[in-house]
């Protein structure tokens, strides 16, 4: 199980309106890995977190992406999350009125009847988070506020960790989850990651800070530059490129 | 990002659950209207001949008028001559005694809109006095009630046991001229609801009705009077919905409450005719006087409505503040979906000192459907420190949809205090897929998001009728995702 191939993403080209952003991206994943991708702005990193979870608007003009052995191109969005794919989004988006215990309750319920378990109450809900809400620093007072909103940046990450640690998914691709955050959120951050760290389930890990990949050890960095992985290590890059940035792996592409 | 059009068409499609025809048979008065129908209507009541005159007098002034061409709706010119002023059940003759007696068919429909009547009105405590069609043909806790003193049944009934409650409230608040509909109304009302609480009594349970329209071609022309006597207290439910049809279907009634010194009454709506079909064929026009009158001090009237029906709805719930210190309030959401048009508001007139009311409209618009949100704050000389807290939202489902809203205040004393506040949002491409990465479907999240909106009215309905609320909402907007 440990050294199987939880997600094979080959040669992947995405268009968005008419710029290839994504150009032959290809990438393994076994269960049990954590995966960092680095990368400078605009490289095309978050499109392919969106292009994995499903978003629409982005078109696959080439390359295939298997998930758990299946096509994950074929899955609408909430059949890719109902399987254990999970989104830690850049910006988590606000939705007001909707409560924060509610979606999450809703987003639990939705993927254990997709997996043929009986729902939870609210009651049975509540036990489920509690130490999840405690290793996230959240105080309760936030699961009744609406969805994100008039969260602060650091708050909204914490809580895109909780829904990750309540929803267990098999393979987690956070975005930028450590962007804005002060060194103590960012430690909760990375303890939360960890803890979800094992056999069964991987990571890709988007960030531009070394800093994260000290608390969360990954087993490979990749470098994302215009749209495909023109450079894989372990830990060791990561420290390189916060020492001496980017230029020296663009070039060195360019001689290959 | 955009909403793509040719999925958001697709997914904008949804039947109306309660769309059948019951093949009862009806009594006809033949289409058409004019003195003699107006007398033959009272006739078969057996009215009294004081309000034989005033239907007369009603339908010679309606004569008079023109319809109001001011609501933002459009819909193809209503003729009155075709329409056909009378319906009954047929087994009228040998009126049931109890809800065994009702005609099977009756019930089956019943149990069609998930209204199971007999258990309904058991379980939850809650009088039911169904009108079908025209014509009430059951009503229950008939007894419960007359031993607290409340009076609760059909206008006919109240008619010929309590004429002189007819006669003294009737047209009180809503005058027959008032307007083209009220006008209409009171000229050939078919039955309604009457209720009477006296001096003092707390009304034991919620008073609920279910309304229905049924017979083809015939217009509808309810009539509900409800009178708080001092320091009493009722809440009554009302609840609509009709069978699927072609043609467009008029609905005029007036609804009347009149809440005396420190009485209270509270009136829940929620609504869901049939709007008509994806192309807007069909559906029922809806145009409805409701007013409260708070005519004593202390009094307080609150309408609190859930619009999902009718192709065309036009409807101001509205309060008179007569009383000093009285307080009118208005909860309102409405729906509009396909090729729905809902103008929809209220009137708050404040008479007496220290008047106060709220407004809390909420709209939602999906499909191509056109919301608007009309209401007017008066405030008279008289009206020392009235206040008025306004608030209005629009939520626009997709991009081919409409929200307009349309205050108006005339404020003549300046001691009143007039706030407004609105916002319109939408439901935008970001929310959706965040909730559907999380495993939430898109109706899921559409309702989920629907419900948040329409929260601070849904908490002033009853408990029961706040779940149905909230399964009617999602029922009529499903597949309204862009
Ligand atoms: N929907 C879109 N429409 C137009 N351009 C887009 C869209 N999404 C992404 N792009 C463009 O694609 C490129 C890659 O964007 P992406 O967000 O994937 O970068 P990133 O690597 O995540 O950058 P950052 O480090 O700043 O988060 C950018 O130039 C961006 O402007
Ligand atoms: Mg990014």
């Amino acid at each position: 199980m440990a050294t199987e191939k939880l997600l094979q993403i080959e040669d992947l080209h995405v268009r968005v309106d008419d710029r290839m952003i994504l150009n032959g991206l290809t990438l393994n994943v076994k269960a049990g890995e954590l995966h960092a991708i680095m990368g400078p702005n605009g490289s095309g990193k978050s499109t392919l977190a969106q292009v994995l979870a499903g978003r629409d608007n982005y078109e696959i003009t080439d390359g295939s992406v298997q998930y758990q052995g299946i096509n994950l191109l074929d899955l609408e969005p909430e059949e890719r999350a109902r399987k254990g794919l999970f989104l830690g989004f850049q910006y988590p988006v606000e939705i007001p009125g909707v409560n924060n215990a509610y979606l999450l309750k809703a987003a639990l319920n939705a993927q254990r009847s997709a997996n043929g378990d009986s729902e939870i109450d609210a009651f049975e809900f509540m036990k489920l988070i509690k130490d999840k809400i405690e290793l996230m620093q959240i105080s309760t007072e936030f699961l009744n506020r609406s969805v994100n909103e008039g969260f602060s940046g650091g708050e909204k990450k914490r809580n895109e960790i909780l829904q990750m640690l309540v929803l267990k998914p098999q393979l987690s691709v956070l975005d930028e989850t450590d962007s804005g955050l002060d060194v103590d959120a960012l430690k909760v951050v990375a303890t939360g990651i960890n803890s979800l760290r094992d056999p069964q389930r991987a990571t890709i890990l988007i960030t531009h800070y070394e800093r994260l990949l000290e608390l969360v050890v990954p087993d490979h960095v990749h470098v994302l530059h215009e749209g495909r992985i023109i450079k894989s290590g372990d830990q060791r890059l990561a420290r390189t490129l916060d020492e001496q940035g980017y230029d020296w792996v663009k070039s060195e592409a360019k001689t290959l | 990002m955009k909403t793509k059009d040719k999925e958001f068409s697709d997914l904008v499609k949804q039947k109306y659950q309660h769309g059948f025809v019951t093949d009862i048979e009806q009594e006809l008065v033949p289409p058409g209207l004019d003195e003699d129908v107006v007398k033959l209507i009272s006739k078969k009541k057996n009215e009294p001949e004081f309000l034989t005159n005033w239907r007369l007098k009603s339908y010679r002034h309606w004569l008079t008028m023109k319809e109001p061409t001011w609501a933002h709706v459009r819909y193809t010119p209503i003729d009155y001559q075709s329409i056909s002023y009378f319906a009954a059940p047929k087994n009228l003759d040998d009126a049931p005694k109890s809800l065994d007696e009702v005609d099977p068919k009756l019930l089956e429909t019943y149990d069609k809109l998930g209204i199971p009547l007999h258990e309904r009105a058991k379980l939850a405590g809650v009088a039911v006095d169904a009108v079908f069609d025209s014509v009430s043909v059951a009503t229950t806790f008939k007894k419960k009630l007359s031993e607290a003193g409340v009076i609760f049944c059909s206008f006919s009934e109240a008619v010929q046991n309590h004429p002189e409650l007819i006669e003294k409230y009737l047209g009180s608040v809503v005058p027959p001229r008032d307007n083209f509909f009220s006008a209409l109304n009171s000229a050939v009302f078919s039955d309604g609801s009457f209720v009477y609480v006296p001096k003092g009594v707390r009304c034991p349970m919620e008073l609920s009705t279910y309304f229905r329209i049924n017979a083809a071609n015939t217009g509808q022309f309810e009539r509900t009077l409800i009178i708080a006597d001092e320091a009493s207290h009722v809440s009554y439910l009302e609840g609509c919905t009709a069978p699927m049809r072609d043609e467009n279907q008029l609905h005029a009634a007036v609804v009347e409450l009149v809440a005396l010194e420190d009485a209270e009454i509270k009136y829940s709506t929620v609504q869901n005719w049939y709007p008509g079909d994806e192309n807007g064929i069909g559906g029922i026009y809806n145009f409805v006087t409701k007013r409260g009158d708070c005519r004593g001090a202390n009094s307080k009237i609150s309408w609190t409505q859930v619009e999902t029906g009718s192709a065309i709805t036009w409807k101001y719930p509205s309060c008179v503040l007569r009383g000093e210190n009285s307080i009118g309030e208005f909860y309102s959401v409405a729906v509009a979906n396909n090729f729905q048009q809902a103008d929809t508001g209220t009137k708050m007139t404040h008479i007496g000192a220290n008047t106060r009311s709220t407004i809390i409209s909420k709209g939602i618009s999906a499909g191509k459907a056109e919301n608007s949100y009309r209401g007017l704050v008066r405030v008279m000389p008289t009206a020392r420190g009235a206040r008025n807290y306004t608030q209005c939202d629009s939520l626009l489902i997709g991009d081919q949809c409409g929200a307009h809203t349309f205050p108006a205040v005339e404020s003549r004393n300046r001691s009143a205090k007039i706030e407004h506040e609105a916002t319109t949002s939408k439901i935008s491409e970001d929310q959706l897929f965040y909730c559907r990465q999380r495993g939430i479907s898109e109706e899921d999240t559409v309702n989920m998001i629907v419900n948040g909106f329409c929260r601070e009215v849904f908490k002033e309905l009853p408990m029961e009728f706040a779940v149905e609320a909230q399964a009617l909402l999602n029922v009529s907007l499903e597949g309204a995702v862009g």
